[in-house]
C-alpha cells in the first residue's frame, strides 16, 4: 500500500494546545465541519481562510497538549489539511490524530521546513520530499497497530472490522 | 530485573511480566466519559450501528463540565447522555452537581489499587496517586473500548521521582508539580510513567498526591503513580476498604532519577503563558496584581485546599477590586466545608461560592477573564485563552497561595499569613 499526501505548509510554534487549535467554548459541539469552521480562531484567525484541501501543518515541540478533546484533530482535519509534522506531539493528541485518520508524523527537523513550502509525505517509505527547498527528510514510522487503524480510516471503521470478524 | 509500579499494573492484569515498550491489548477495570467528551463518544459509538457496550456496570458518566446547565447545547449534551446511559443500562452516573470526575471516582472508591482505568479526560492521569494506572484516550477510541472492551497500551519508560524530608506548612503537592514542570518542562515526560517514591511522601495526604499526579500530564506523563503506603490505605479504610500495600522491586527499572528535597521546596507560581514558567513567590521580579482568584479544578480544590483558605481567610477580606471565586471540587467537600464553617469564612471575607463543577478551569461558564485582566488559580493551565481573552494573565499556584493573594490583591507568600 502507498499512501502519498502532497500540499502546501502551514507553520505553527511550540506547546499549540488544543484549546488553541479549538476553543473549549465549541467543545459543547460535535459536527466535525461546525468545528472546522472555528479552528485557531483565538490565534491565527486568518488560518481557516487561506487553507485548501490537502495542506500540511508544519509545528514545534509538543503539539496538541492540553486537553484530550478529540474535537482538535476533527477541526484540523476537516478544515482540509491532510497531516500534521512536528518536532513532537502530547501524546493523547497523537493518539487522537491517527485514531480519527489524520496523519501526525513526528520529524525532530521540522524547523528545516518553512511556510508554504510545498511537500509530499510518502508514508510506508517514512519520507518527506520538500519540493521548495529540494530536500528530504526520513522520519520514523508509528506502531503497526498505529499504521492498521489509519490505514482502515480511522478507529472507527477499524474497530467495525474487528467486530465484523467477531460474528 | 524487578518490576517498577506501572509494570506491575501490567503485569497483574496480564498475569506474566511485561517491559517498556512491549504493546498490549487489556479490558479495562473502569472507564469513565463525561459532558464535555461523552457526546463525541456517543456520536461515534452510535455511528458504528445499533450495537451493545460491552459491559455497563464498568462504565462512568459524569456530568461536570458544562454544569450547572449553562446553555441550550449544554444541556442537550446531558440530556443525551442520560438517555444513552438508560438504553445501556449504566447506573454509574453521577448527575449535575454531584462534582469533578477525577474527584468522585477516588472519594466513591470506584478506583481502586491495582486497576487499568481509562476515560476520556487528560487529567485521568490524578487517579494514580490511588496506586493504579490511569491514563486518558479520545472520544473514538472510547467509542471503540465501549463497543470492543478493549484497549492499545504501550508499556511506557518510567521516570522515578524521589522524595526526601517533608512538607512545610504553606506547600503542597501542587508545588511538587510545579517544581517538576521547572525541570522536566511541558512535553518532558512524553509518553512516560511518573513514578512517586522516598519517605517523603509519608507527608503527602491524598489531596497532595492527587493534584501532583494530576499535573504530570502537564509534563506530558501517560500515568502518573504512588505506591500503595500507609496514607492509601488509611484513605480505603476510611471507606471501608481493607487493600493490600503495594511497593515496586527494589531492582526496577528507571529511565531517570530525580530528587526532590521536600524541606527546601517553597510555595511556587506559573507565569502565563505554561505550566513550566514557574518562580518562587517569594522571589518574584515584580508586583502581580489580580482582578481574580480561583480556588477550584480537579488540580486543586478538595476540602483540604478549602481548610487551608479558611485558615488565611478567617477575619480577613478579599480585596477590593479583586473577585474570588470558590469552587469546590465535590459535593461531599462542599457539605465538609459548610459542616465545619468553612463556607461562612469564605463568603464573610467577600469571595462566591459555587457548585462542585469544572468550572473556571477552561472558561466553563464562570470566572471568564477579559483582555489585560488577570487571575491566580490553583487549576493546571494557563495557555493563551485558557479563561477567556487571549490576552489574559493566568497564573498557576497552590491554594495557600491563592487565597492569601486574593486578600493582598496581587500575588503573595502564603506562610505570612499562616
Amino acid at each position: 500500500m502507498t499512501t502519498e499526501i502532497k500540499g502546501k505548509v502551514f507553520c505553527f510554534g511550540d506547546d499549540i494546545d488544543t484549546g488553541q487549535i479549538i476553543p473549549g467554548s465549541y467543545v459543547v459541539l460535535t459536527d466535525p465541519y461546525e468545528l472546522a469552521s472555528h479552528v485557531f480562531e483565538d490565534v491565527a484567525p486568518e488560518f481557516r481562510s487561506q487553507v485548501e484541501q490537502g495542506d500540511i501543518i508544519v509545528a514545534g515541540k509538543n503539539f496538541g497538549t492540553g486537553s484530550s478533546r478529540e474535537h482538535a484533530p476533527k477541526a484540523i482535519k476537516y478544515a482540509g489539511i491532510s497531516a500534521v509534522i512536528a518536532k513532537s506531539f502530547s501524546r493523547i493528541f497523537y493518539r487522537n490524530a491517527i485514531n480519527i485518520g489524520l496523519l501526525a508524523i513526528v520529524l525532530p527537523e521540522a524547523d528545516k521546513i518553512s511556510k508554504a513550502d510545498r511537500l509530499t509525505i510518502l508514508l510506508e517509505q517514512g519520507k518527506i520530499r520538500n519540493h521548495t527547498k529540494g530536500e528530504e527528510y526520513n522520519f520514523a514510522l508509528p506502531p503497526q497497530i498505529m499504521l492498521d487503524i489509519f490505514n482502515a480510516g480511522g478507529i472507527i471503521p477499524y474497530t467495525l472490522n474487528v467486530l465484523k470478524t467477531r460474528c | 530485573m524487578g518490576l517498577n509500579l506501572t509494570q506491575k499494573m501490567f503485569a497483574n492484569k496480564l498475569e506474566h511480566d511485561v517491559w517498556p515498550g512491549e504493546i498490549y491489548y487489556l479490558e479495562p477495570d473502569l472507564v469513565m466519559t463525561h459532558d464535555h467528551q461523552g457526546p463525541m463518544t456517543i456520536r461515534e459509538f452510535e455511528s458504528m450501528g445499533d450495537i451493545k457496550v460491552w459491559n455497563p456496570a464498568k462504565i462512568i458518566f459524569v456530568m461536570d463540565h458544562r454544569t450547572p446547565s449553562q446553555t441550550l447545547t449544554s444541556v442537550e449534551n446531558h440530556q443525551k447522555l442520560r438517555k444513552f446511559a438508560k438504553k445501556h443500562d449504566i447506573t454509574r452516573f453521577y448527575d449535575v452537581g454531584e462534582g469533578i470526575c477525577h474527584d468522585l471516582v477516588a472519594e466513591h472508591a470506584d478506583v481502586k489499587p491495582g486497576m487499568i482505568f481509562i476515560a476520556t479526560d487528560s487529567h485521568t492521569v490524578t487517579a494514580g496517586a490511588l496506586g493504579l494506572f490511569a491514563t486518558g484516550i479520545g472520544s473514538s477510541e472510547m467509542a471503540s473500548l465501549f463497543a470492543t472492551g478493549k484497549v492499545w497500551l504501550k508499556v511506557p519508560e518510567t521516570i522515578k521521582v524521589v522524595l526526601k524530608g517533608n512538607l512545610q506548612k504553606g506547600v503542597m503537592g501542587k508545588d511538587v508539580a510545579l517544581y517538576l514542570l521547572k525541570i522536566l518542562k511541558t512535553g518532558g515526560a512524553d509518553y512516560k510513567a511518573m513514578e512517586f517514591g522516598g519517605d517523603g511522601i509519608a507527608s503527602l495526604d491524598m489531596a497532595d498526591r492527587m493534584s501532583l499526579c494530576n499535573m504530570c500530564l502537564e509534563m506530558g506523563a501517560k500515568n502518573a503513580i504512588f505506591p500503595v503506603d500507609e496514607v492509601t490505605v488509611q484513605f480505603y479504610r476510611e471507606k471501608g476498604l481493607e487493600i493490600t500495600p503495594l511497593f515496586p522491586d527494589g531492582d526496577a527499572p528507571y529511565e531517570r532519577v530525580i530528587e526532590v528535597d521536600l524541606d527546601r521546596l517553597e510555595p511556587l507560581v506559573a507565569l502565563p503563558f505554561s505550566p513550566d514558567n514557574v518562580f518562587a513567590v517569594s522571589q518574584l521580579d515584580k508586583e502581580y496584581p489580580l482582578n481574580q482568584s480561583i480556588i477550584g479544578t480537579c488540580t486543586g480544590a478538595r476540602y483540604e485546599d478549602l481548610k487551608i483558605a479558611a485558615e488565611i481567610l478567617k477575619g480577613r477580606t478579599v480585596h477590593k477590586g479583586t473577585r474570588m471565586l470558590i469552587v469546590p471540587a465535590t459535593r461531599a467537600a462542599w457539605l465538609r466545608a459548610a459542616r465545619e464553617g468553612l463556607l461562612e469564612i469564605f463568603v464573610s471575607a467577600g469571595a462566591m461560592v459555587n457548585v462542585p463543577c469544572c468550572g473556571p478551569c477552561g472558561a466553563y461558564g464562570m470566572g471568564v477573564l477579559a483582555e489585560d485582566e488577570s487571575s491566580i488559580t490553583t487549576g493546571s493551565r494557563n495557555f493563551v485563552a485558557r479563561m477567556g481573552a487571549p490576552g489574559a494573565l493566568i497564573y498557576l499556584s497552590n491554594s495557600a497561595t491563592a487565597a492569601a493573594s486574593a486578600v493582598a490583591g496581587k500575588i503573595v507568600d502564603p506562610r505570612n499569613y499562616l
